[in-house]
């Protein structure tokens, strides 16, 4: 079957390459664009390992036809970093102990980057809402959660 | 004592001999070496390295608990597109494996494709390898298999009793064998018949576990691609890298320095990343099509297939005196290990090294089996052999509680053993802090104690009698079995089957029954032990002369 050029911007750089029919964006990021920082955990929309925001909203990718993202905004969390600077959420997330296999941490960090780009002041429930999509097995959340807090310039208020 | 930050407290004048310099790193945050790695999403799993021409395998599995494989007609799958090739067990190596073998302690029994049976379900069978995953998913349903179904067994105490349907051929009666004489683990500690016969109360209980995925967010698998001079690199998430070398090692017929492991970065394991059945399928697939090979579970795969915390069975009875004190407890345990052994007998003399918890009791029974059944083989779980009799135990603790009518810590702290008691395994105990654990939990509960057991300490009552060995132990013969060598744990080369021809070897004859604890003495012939003729096994290593001793105390820390 023919490939489909999907042209996108990725992590506000414009990136094209070749998409299987059927693939999905998590395996174009990956494969196609070398971006490896979404992971795959179930294929099934349940993990949310594999989420980015498309237009500033997040999405599974492993949902996401590859070639629906053609001529969006996709972010991943390969691009919070600009250059050496590190998004202050992956500094928290390093100092509050927010990650131990790593495996969920992309995902988790692009949901809570989306919640503070809407929301820069979000409370403890919101903070527990906007991740309750990305499952960590390592954690118990408690770790995470503060992180968020600590960004958000709020301290726990339950 | 000092409080750190983050509200942990350490009480290091509760352990007697504990190191005098100061555990400086203990309520400090520490920054982990690799979250600079995880935060960036650079981190280096197994999956996040890219090969030009990466093929993809899938498995071709059992839907049955239990069948006869008749045939296997890969004919049409090899049509397929996308299909490069397809493999069964005629392809691997050795096709046979346990992964204890390593350590020369149990019988290979798991194939890697079966040939004959599958005896869970979800097995494999062969394995499809094609250009896409996609592609190798559609072929596996095109494999054509024609099973004759057998009857199974799924419960433990069903798969003991005579008649049960046979589950693994290396184990013919669902136990395995140990000490290549025993079909269950024993530990006698006293005289437990007396004592519960002297008991004023005999409480008893039941309890059973389900077996627990570990469900790590990245699933199981490898990726293999060829090297120069004749070496095989693979990317895994293996917890336990070496031992997964020396797995495919052995199944591949290869020696490790043609194979290159790179991993280290998991993906949460939890325990179940030990198995090592990706890298050498794996590597093979490379081996056979010149190309690099990914063998990895899709979720449903690793919660079907991958072998969780094996579900326990126990059966408890105690001997209590009115006052509360425990004079005698026997447990019967069943560890049901699936279809498969993996490190369920290892998990079972963890266990059995650990009862009767954390208590002193003068007189111990017990009779622990690892029962084969047709479910999912079991694996390493965060504890495993520990945690399911601990449920057990402390669960039973209650009930005795109950019984003799006292609270149930102050019924803890009255039992728990105290610096220089005498444990069922026959070591001395220290640094227990059992009662100081009580004290703080009763403390934090709201459960007032009584002065008494306020000003317990477990440095203080142990030792003296209590740290002696029983005056008497009796001892029985029961669950013994004939027809394994007991040159090791489980010798290689399986049960000796009647129709090999056996070569007796001249072995000591009896000797006094040995001490039950596991590690203490070397396994001792009952009989003249019948070997295989050495031309049975044509493609395999020969087996260790001179059986390395597999210790269940190795991983204990000891000063």
């Amino acid at each position: 079957m023919a490939k489909i050029p999907v042209t996108l911007t990725h992590n506000g750089t414009e990136r094209a390459a070749f998409a299987d029919p059927g693939q999905n964006l998590l395996e174009f990021l990956r494969r196609g664009l070398g971006d490896l920082s979404p992971k795959y955990g179930c294929g099934q929309g349940t993990c949310g390992a594999c989420t980015v925001t498309i237009d500033g909203e997040t999405h599974l990718s492993c949902l996401v036809l590859a070639e629906t993202a053609a001529g969006r905004d996709v972010r991943t969390a390969a691009g919070l970093a600009k250059g050496a600077t590190l998004d202050p959420l992956q500094d928290a997330f390093m100092e509050h102990f927010a990650a131990q296999c790593g495996y969920c941490t992309p995902g988790m960090l692009v949901s809570a980057r989306a919640l503070l780009d809407r929301n820069p002041n979000p409370s403890r429930e919101e903070v527990v809402e906007a991740i309750s999509g990305n499952l960590c097995r390592c954690t118990g959340y408690e770790p995470i959660i503060q992180a968020i807090l600590s960004v958000a310039g709020r301290r726990a208020s339950a | 004592m000092s409080v750190g930050t983050n509200g942990f407290e350490l009480r290091k004048e509760i352990f007697a001999d504990e190191r005098d310099d100061n555990l400086n790193e203990i309520g400090k945050r520490t920054r982990r070496q690799d979250i600079e790695g995880h935060v960036t999403g650079r981190s280096p799993f197994y999956d996040d390295h890219l090969f030009d021409g990466l093929l993809h395998m899938r498995c071709v599995r059992s839907p049955h608990h239990h069948a006869r494989v008749r045939r296997i007609d890969t004919a049409a799958a090899e049509r397929m597109p996308g299909v490069v090739r397809i493999v069964t067990g005629r392809d691997v190596p050795v096709n046979l494996n346990t992964l204890l073998s390593l350590l020369d302690f149990g019988l290979d029994d798991e194939p890697i494709l079966s040939e004959a049976k599958v005896a869970y379900k979800g097995e494999p069978v062969a394995a499809v390898i094609a250009e896409t995953e996609a592609q190798a998913r559609a072929a596996v349903q095109a494999v054509r298999v024609e099973w004759e179904v057998l009857p199974h067994v799924l419960d433990v105490e069903e798969a003991l009793k005579p008649g049960a349907p046979s589950v693994n051929p290396a184990y013919p009666k669902n136990a395995f064998v140990y000490h290549g004489k025993y079909d269950h683990q024993k530990l006698r500690y006293g005289d437990l018949d007396r004592a519960l016969a002297q008991a004023d109360h005999v409480v008893e209980g039941r309890y059973q576990m389900s077996p627990i995925e570990q469900a790590p967010m990245e699933t199981c698998g490898a990726i293999a691609a060829q090297e120069q001079n004749g070496r095989y690199v693979c990317y895994t998430g293996t917890q336990a890298l070496f031992f997964s070398l020396g797995t495919a090692s052995k199944v591949l017929n290869l020696p490790s320095s043609r194979l290159h492991f790179i991993g280290g970065t998991v993906g949460g394991g939890f325990g179940g990343k030990v198995d090592s059945v990706h890298e050498p399928l794996a590597i093979l697939g490379t081996m056979l099509t010149g190309r690099p090979v990914k063998f990895q579970w899709d979720r449903e795969e690793e919660m079907q297939v991958g072998a969780p915390r094996g579900a326990e069975r126990w059966y408890i009875t105690d001997g209590v005196m009115a006052d509360g004190r425990i004079v005698a407890r026997r447990f019967t345990g069943y560890f049901d290990c699936g279809a498969y052994t993996r490190l369920s007998s290892y998990a079972i003399i963890k266990g059995v090294g650990h009862l009767p918890g954390p208590y002193t009791i003068p007189n111990v029974y017990a009779d622990v089996y690892c029962v084969y059944t047709n479910r999912t083989p079991a694996t390493a779980m965060r504890g495993f052999g520990i945690t399911g009799v601990d449920f057990a135990i402390e669960a039973h603790m209650d009930k005795v509680a109950e019984t003799v009518g006292m609270n149930p810590v102050e019924l803890r702290i009255l039992n728990a053993y105290r610096d220089g008691d005498m444990k069922a395994h026959r070591r001395v105990a220290k640094n227990c802090a059992l009662v100081e654990c009580c004290q703080v939990a009763a403390e934090k509960a709201g459960v007032r104690l009584s002065p008494d057991l306020l000003a317990a300490s477990s440095k203080t009552g142990g030792g003296g009698a209590r740290g002696q060995l029983p005056a008497h132990t009796a001892t029985d013969q029961n669950g013994r079995v004939e027809g394994y060598s007991s040159g090791s744990y489980a010798q290689k080369g399986g049960a000796s089957a009647p129709a090999s021809p056996a070569m007796p070897t001249p072995m000591p004859q009896p000797a006094p029954p040995p001490a039950p604890a596991p590690a203490a003495s070397p396994p001792v012939a009952s009989a003249p032990p019948p070997q295989p003729a050495p031309a049975a096994q044509p493609a395999k290593k020969p087996a260790r002369s001179g059986a390395m001793r597999f210790s269940s105390l190795s991983g204990f820390r000891r000063r």
